[in-house]
């Protein structure tokens, strides 16, 4: 029983879950986005920034579980300081990991901490809890490149 | 303990989904029946006899099959009629679920003329506590139509603000929709003297009996309403199957919602008269299976007599209450007097996210529901933005509530919150 909750709630899940790297919204940024589960009701603001091709700030406020939560501070991690170019393999590799039903064996030198969300893409009413921040994510780069394709 | 089903072990082996062992062997604990409630084998039975040996459309096939479904499902309402204390079964309308039910309400008078006509400067009020299915209608109804949509706030300890009753009810109010039974907070609200106000300034009243019908006597017409939707599924009933029980007079007034087969009298190119209650409201083949499902269920429940139910229900809750206040860090979001209320009860644990709770819970097999269960606005007013609600039902044990208190210990040491 615990060892299946165990494979759900890794240490580095409960671990970003309480420390909640880069939360806080902060300026400047060129873009903020609203992301909401509309099932359970988590919502995350999230702000981008970018420098050239630079993710260089990736602020948000979330309220939810600690899956959401620490999905969110996991992201920023993986992400803040890498390109724009950089940062796409990372989110593809996330999204085919969390849509694999537990049967995509993550490859951790893309992913890092972000593996220990392997446990949580078996069980389908928690996918979107670990997805919404990296939805959010990728919803901001749209339109901040929009805005400055503008 | 008081007031519990004296043939508890009796009515168990009734339903066959508590025997389930879930995937990791564990035994069930549903604490989840104001979601959905389990269904008794006899419901299971006669549905499947239906299907089995009567199966036909009703109320045009010309064959003995044809007659036998027929009158199935006329005796489902005379069933349904009788249960709730209707003064004519004609003034039962089966629907989808209770959010057809009130959507039907609240479009038909959106089209209403007369009387019951809504426009600009008229009032409809709700409560801060309803379900979402009887708030958005309204939302949608008052925005179409110019009219504005008021609400009842909430006391701290979950009730209803009465303070300002008879200047939210007033001379400009069309139509009072409310709650029975709170599916969040668990509140039982006074329907009746809210009625009498909505009557005194010549409103109607609309009430939300999801989580009323399930657990209390219910006689619609000593409640003060005028119209009322429950729905099958949380009355040990199958899903798919819905009711709005109106007082004739109202639904005479109403117009039609849904065009179409076995709601008209005759159709010409141009014009169609229509039939009257309850089959104005039908149109189309009806969940017909559903509705003797439903028959099956309320004829069930009115074996064991809904005085006994609310009984059970009261202990439970009562029970439920005092284990949870046991739990470190626990707090429960509505009324701690179990008389008070219905048998849901909302909590926060401080620490833990709801949906982690119930992730805990589940590896325990104990069945919890996490979220705004449908009620964000009740949750804004408490500054919670999700909690974790267990519901009983008549089948739910003491031993049961047991496990959810051990499990709630559990999740605090699982989450290491001392």
């Amino acid at each position: 029983m615990s060892t299946e909750l165990d494979s759900l709630y890794q240490d580095i899940i409960l671990d970003h879950a309480k420390r909640r790297l880069n939360a806080g919204l902060r300026e400047p940024f060129e873009a903020e986005v609203h992301h909401v589960n509309p099932t359970c009701g988590d919502e995350v603001t999230l702000r981008l920034h970018l420098e050239g091709d630079v993710v260089r700030d990736i602020s948000y406020d979330n309220q939810g579980c600690s899956i959401s939560t620490a999905s969110a501070s996991v992201m920023t991690e993986l992400l803040v300081g890498k390109t724009v170019a950089e940062t796409q393999p990372i989110h593809d590799a996330f999204l085919e990991m969390m849509r694999g039903k537990g049967q995509v064996e993550p490859d951790e030198d893309v992913l890092e901490d972000a593996i220990a969300f392997a446990g949580a893409a078996k069980l389908t009413a928690r996918i979107k809890c670990a997805l919404l921040s990296w939805m959010a994510f990728q919803d901001a780069l749209v339109r901040a490149q929009e805005d400055s394709d503008a | 303990m008081e007031g519990l089903l004296p043939e508890l072990d009796v009515i168990r082996k009734d339903f066959p989904i508590l025997e389930r062992r879930l995937d990791n062997g564990q035994q069930l604990v549903y604490l989840d029946s104001a979601n959905t409630s389990q269904k008794p084998q006899v419901v299971i039975d006669t549905m499947v006899d239906h299907l089995e040996r009567h199966n036909a459309n009703i109320a045009r096939a010309m064959h003995q099959l044809g007659a036998e479904s027929t009158e199935a499902f006329e005796a489902a309402r005379d069933k349904v009629a009788a249960f709730i204390g209707a003064p004519s079964r004609d003034e039962v309308i089966f629907t989808k679920n209770a959010t057809e039910s009130l959507n039907l309400v609240a479009n038909t008078l959106a089209w209403a003329t007369g009387e019951l006509a809504i426009g600009a400067g008229d009032e409809v009020v709700i409560t801060e506590m309803e379900h979402h299915s009887n708030i958005v209608p309204w939302q949608l109804l008052t925005q179409r139509k110019g009219a504005t949509l008021r609400w009842f706030g909430l006391t701290d300890d979950g009730q209803l603000d009465l303070s300002n009753l008879d200047q939210l009810i007033n001379e400009k109010t069309k139509v009072v929709s409310l709650t029975w039974v709170s599916n969040m907070l668990g509140t039982i609200n006074p329907v009746t003297q809210i009625a009498r106000r909505a009557h005194e300034v010549g409103a109607i009243v609309v009430v939300d009996a999801s989580q009323a019908v399930p657990q209390l006597p219910v006689d619609v017409t000593a409640s003060g309403a005028d119209l009322l939707a429950f729905t099958g599924h949380k009355v040990v009933g199958p899903t798919g199957i819905g009711v709005l029980w109106g007082k004739r007079a109202v639904l005479d007034q109403l117009p039609p919602f849904h065009g179409g087969g076995e709601m008209i009298e005759t159709v010409r190119m141009d014009v169609s008269t229509y039939a009257g209650i309850p089959h104005k409201f039908e149109a189309g083949t009806p969940p017909i299976v559903e509705a003797i499902g439903l028959g099956a269920a309320v004829d069930y429940l009115g074996h064991i007599g809904m005085k006994a139910i609310h009984a059970h229900e009261q202990a439970i809750t009562a029970y439920a209450l005092e284990g949870l206040a046991t739990v470190p860090g626990l707090t429960v979001l509505g009324p701690l007097d179990a008389t008070q209320r219905g048998g849901a009860i909302s909590f926060e644990l401080e620490g833990v996210h709801p949906h982690d709770i119930a992730q805990v819970l589940d590896s325990r097999g104990i069945a919890v529901r996490a979220g705004h269960h449908c009620a964000k606005p009740a949750h804004a007013r408490f500054g919670v933005q999700s909690s974790t609600r267990m519901s009983s039902y008549l089948y739910t044990t003491p031993t049961e509530i047991d496990a959810l208190v051990e499990g709630l210990e559990y999740t605090r040491s699982y989450f290491k919150l001392g």
